[in-house]
């Protein structure tokens, strides 16, 4: 036990030494040198989720239900390993729209509507009074414990009870904390500070107290482990037990996913504090590593509690630590709850009231004419007014909640009715950032039943005896209803059960509203700019409004005062290098810079409201949504057409590649073919020179040696003309340039004349020649002399392979199928079956070399291919094994049509 | 005795030629008319100079080269490649591969002659 003003003294300088460090924060700010600008104070900060809940509450449950504690932490685990996705985007959007709260968020994504930002902080306030509630509680049962007085009996010498002072102090301490600045915008740096060394405290003082548990009254981990089996507290450690089934352990992690983003204390630091998105990949582990720490020592606490005082109770911790006789150690976990409910209350509260003053009592203050607020000169003084007021009567009403169920529930018990109401804030959350067509009266009916569900399932049963009829029989005896077995749903857990029809109706409505109502213009502009938020933020809308500067200053001024609405104005001005002054009529850029400005004082509805008014012409109106959609549609097109150029491009480099490829291939080939020609031209050349100079240098040359060198060089230099003449005509065919003179005459007169022309060298050789010509075949269109070529050129092919003795020759023709058919058959070597193809390619000659036959030029059949070819028809060679190589080609036979035309 | 000279090439007049210009030289005169041939031949008795062509069938000009002076005891052998693709890299390449000289046909005989007393050491 500790003396009451001692635990008093102490818990006042802790909140004195809390605020110190939250104005260090804020002076160091100002001065440039943030102390919250790190991913490690982030994470601290985000850790307010773990409150007196965490502190005392867990232990309290897992002394009845075991590892049921575990899925509040779970959830929040696993929606870390979204972080880098969804709260991301939430930043983004919060940061690029100057977004307060989470009701100003959904207000701006649906319409700026004023209506649905009322609704989302009536939720919201509603929703976290069993919070707040519960942390009063844990305080003043705390208080209780650590002095030995009873929580109801109340402070001595005040004659009020601890709960209802703790209320008072800790409102006390919110204004101080919160309400400094007009601008909910702006970040709170000192609060934000303070809420991360309270989250250090809470779970250093809870690590020591568990150590010093665990080992000073038992033999640590293994020995509690060991004595609870025996003590057949072996249930604690099941996954499930009674009343808590595995769709329990499902739906009340999801829950705590839910709640951990969208309860106002967790956007307001996750979201609102944020000084750099890129803390949030850092925060995405960090995160879970502290909320494994601080419930490290959760179950072994409560058993030990369990095992040492016969019964679970919320204030194990403490109790526990009074066994230890150390009295240190029970101020210390005194402080640890205390820190963990103060920052709590204090985030909780500074967030509800921004909400409850820009979302609910502002926009009415404005509306109501006969306040005459809309006239007054200077407002920021009533904002700051109203969020104080809000502050106090948000404590005041916690209490009453407090006073009212508080006794009957556990702390998680009361924890979960809260974590449910704002869980309503999830579908619509989602819808505004992921999808296009959600509209506001999707998102005012689903959010509507939803709380309505929610207040029907879990907060009504709570405040009325369990024993009821409405609870046990249903409304007028209708069983349906039941409060806790909805249409018969029976088989989870109370939150479970709220959970899921309030989810069902939710979701069902926002779906029902955004198919059955249409998106107003303002809607669709805010919508694209939500879900498109990477891509627009920055993007100056349309706006074919008219406005003056001064205006606009007046009424920033009206706001924010004159000194800061004069200093955002000159900012403006000195960013875009323009002069800030007189009758200048305001661009579309310093309107929204004024709106966003204004929102971030009185939240979006209200401002865009205020701006209306100085604003002549639509600021939003159907042309303007035309413009937007036309820009996402042109952004849409302009990416596809990237895309498609991206392709285009990645074809064209694949084409330009290849066709580099193929230009080396041919420059090579180019180059191979100069070399081959330099070669075969340089040979007959040698020839010609030697012999030449051998003429020259020996006079007295044998007469028979003479006469054979003169002859080499008559062949050489007939050779030499031969190859010159057929490489000009290579190089003429190929480039297109030889002159063709086109006829119709009969293929066999042609053979007639070929074999005439090369009788000579046949005599010569001996070799016999058999004509099988068809006679009377149907005249072709070519080139009679280049076909006569190609024909003397297979002759002479024939002739130079003929075995020396014997040589034999057959010419047949005929016509088949519209082409005239040639072929030339020898009795000579045959060709190899590898080379039939390549014989036809330049220079490729095969077997000159193993016959002491006069070299041919190598373009021969070249040429050939290349006249056939060019007369649409076709040359190939056979070689059936010993039967010596036949060539043949076929060419298709005159068309009547160009007989005609002859 | 008399130097040998080994004249490879698979043209008849060129071959035709050469052998006259070698004999009238002095020296004797052996003919190969591709790579295999002449390898054959040196087996016997290694030559004092081969008058080397390069584009031959079978085996070419640079092949036989390379395995000439890959065996030690055909190191003495002198070797005059012949060719009739005259491009720098070639030329480098046939001397990397141990020729003694390069020359491009067509061919000064005079030069050619003289080449080749320079390199068996005839007057």
């Amino acid at each position: 036990m500790l003396p009451a003003g001692l635990v008093l003294l102490l818990s006042l300088a802790y909140l004195v030494g809390l605020f110190a460090i939250a104005s260090w924060g804020d002076r160091r700010a100002e001065a440039g040198r943030s102390l919250i600008a790190n991913p490690l104070v982030y994470t601290l900060s985000l850790a307010v989720y773990c409150t007196a809940w965490t502190f005392y509450g867990s232990v309290g449950l897992a002394g009845t239900g075991g590892l049921a504690f575990l899925p509040v932490y779970l959830g929040p685990t696993l929606v870390c390993l979204l972080f880098p996705l969804l709260l991301h985007k939430m930043v983004h959007t919060a940061k690029a729209y100057g977004i307060t709260s989470i009701a100003d968020f959904l207000a701006a994504r649906f319409g700026k509507s004023a209506a649905l930002a009322g609704l989302v902080t009536i939720v919201a306030a509603i929703a976290v009074l069993p919070y707040i509630a519960l942390q009063l509680k844990a305080v003043s049962a705390s208080i209780a414990v650590a002095t030995g007085l009873s929580a109801e009996v109340g402070a001595p010498g005040l004659g009020i009870d601890t709960a209802l002072l703790v209320a008072i102090l800790m409102a006390a301490f919110a204004v101080l904390f919160g309400t400094r600045h007009i601008d909910a915008a702006e970040h709170h740096p000192g609060m934000v500070l303070a809420v991360a060394f309270e989250s250090t405290v809470k779970l250093l003082t809870f690590l020591i107290a568990g150590t010093i548990i665990v080992y000073g009254l038992f033999d640590g981990f293994g020995d509690i482990f060991a004595r609870a089996l025996d003590a057949e507290l072996g249930h604690l450690l099941d996954v499930s037990g009674p009343g808590f089934s595995h769709a329990d352990w499902l739906l009340l992690t999801l829950l705590s996913a839910a709640a951990f983003l969208v309860l106002p204390r967790q956007f307001q630091v996750a979201v609102i504090e944020n000084v750099d998105p890129d803390h949030i990949r850092r925060a995405s582990w960090l995160m879970p590593l502290y909320l494994l720490l601080i419930n490290l020592f959760v179950l072994p606490v409560a058993i030990a509690g369990v095992l040492l005082s016969g019964r679970p109770d919320d204030m194990t911790v403490l109790i526990l630590a009074e066994r230890t006789g150390l009295d240190w150690l029970v101020m210390l976990v005194f402080l640890g709850g205390l820190s963990a409910a103060t920052a709590m209350i204090i985030v909780e509260s500074v967030a509800l009231a921004t909400m409850i003053s820009n979302d609910l009592v502002i926009p009415v203050l404005l509306r109501w004419p006969a306040l005459g607020f809309a006239q007054r000169p200077d407002l920021s003084g009533v904002v700051l007014l109203v969020r104080r007021a809000g502050i106090v009567v948000l404590l005041l009403l916690g209490y009453g909640f407090y006073r009212l169920v508080g006794t009957g529930y556990g702390l998680v018990g009361i924890g979960l009715i809260a974590f449910c109401g704002v869980a309503q804030f999830v579908p619509p959350i989602l819808a505004a950032l992921y999808v296009r067509d959600a509209n506001l009266t999707g998102a005012m009916i689903g959010l509507a039943g939803g709380f309505l569900v929610w207040l029907y399932t879990l907060v009504l049963p709570a405040m009325i005896p369990p024993d009821s009829a409405l609870l046990t029989a249903g409304p007028f005896g209708i069983g349906l209803l039941r409060p806790q077995a909805l249409l018969g749903l029976e088989l989870l857990n109370p939150v479970s059960h709220a959970l899921v029809w309030s989810w069902t109706v939710n979701l069902g409505g926002l779906l029902l509203g955004s198919l059955l109502a249409t998106q107003s213009d303002l809607e669709r502009v805010q919508a694209l700019q939500f879900v498109d938020v990477y891509q627009r933020a920055g993007v100056t809308r349309p706006w074919h409004g008219e406005a003056r500067v001064e205006d606009l200053r007046a009424l920033l001024a009206r706001f924010l005062g004159k000194r800061r609405a004069d200093a955002a104005l000159a900012l403006d001005a000195r960013q875009r290098g323009r002069t800030a002054a007189g009758n200048a009529s305001a661009d579309a850029a310093l309107v929204q810079l004024a709106e966003r400005q204004l929102a971030r004082a009185i939240g979006t509805a209200s401002a865009r409201v205020m701006v209306a008014s100085v604003v002549r012409g639509e600021v939003v109106g159907p042309q303007e949504v035309m413009e937007i959609l036309d820009e996402a549609s042109q952004i849409m097109e302009y990416s596809r057409r990237l895309e498609q150029k991206s392709r285009e491009l990645e074809a064209a480099t694949a084409e330009l590649r290849q066709a580099n490829e193929r230009l080396r291939q041919l420059d090579h080939m180019k180059d191979e073919f100069i070399a081959t020609v330099s070669h075969e031209l340089r040979t007959p050349l040698t020839s010609i020179r030697s012999f030449s100079e051998i003429l020259r240098d020996v006079p007295d040359l044998a007469e028979d040696e003479r006469a054979q060198f003169l002859d080499v060089l008559v062949k050489e230099s007939e050779r030499l003309t031969r190859l010159i003449n057929d490489i000009l005509d290579v190089s003429k065919i190929e480039a297109g340039k030889m002159d063709w003179h086109l006829s119709r005459f009969d293929l066999d007169a042609v053979i007639e004349d070929a074999i005439a022309a090369t009788a000579g060298l046949f005599r010569e050789r001996g070799i016999v020649i058999e004509r099988r010509l068809a006679g009377g075949l149907p005249e072709i269109e070519a080139d009679r002399d280049r076909l006569q070529q190609v024909v003397i050129n297979l002759l002479s092919n024939a002739a130079k392979f003929v075995p020396e003795k014997g040589g034999r020759v057959i010419v047949t023709s005929g016509v088949e199928d519209g082409v005239v058919t040639f072929a030339i058959a020898d009795n000579g070597p045959g060709i190899p079956a590898q080379y039939l193809q390549t014989i036809f390619e330049r220079f490729h000659q095969v077997g000159d070399t193993l016959t002491s036959k006069p070299k041919g030029t190598g373009l021969g059949l070249t040429i050939c291919r290349h006249i056939v070819e060019h007369f649409g028809g076709r040359i190939w060679a056979e070689s059936p094994p010993g039967q010596g190589a036949v060539f043949r080609f076929v060419l298709p036979v005159a068309t009547p049509l160009a007989r005609a035309a002859e | 005795m008399g130097k040998r000279v080994l004249v490879v090439d698979d043209e008849p007049n060129i071959v035709m030629s050469l052998e006259f210009l070698m004999k009238r030289a002095g020296f004797e005169v052996q003919v190969a008319r591709n790579g295999r041939e002449a390898l054959a031949a040196l087996e016997g008795a290694p030559p004092d100079l081969l008058l080397l062509d390069v584009m031959m069938p079978e085996l070419d000009g640079y092949e036989v080269c390379e395995r000439i002076r890959q065996r030690p005891e055909w190191n003495a052998t002198k070797i005059i490649m012949l060719t009739a693709r005259g491009r720098d890299a070639e030329r480098q390449r046939g001397l990397a591969l141990g020729a003694d000289r390069y020359v491009t046909k067509p061919f000064s005989t005079r030069e050619l002659v003289e080449q080749a007393k320079q390199l068996l050491g005839v007057a």
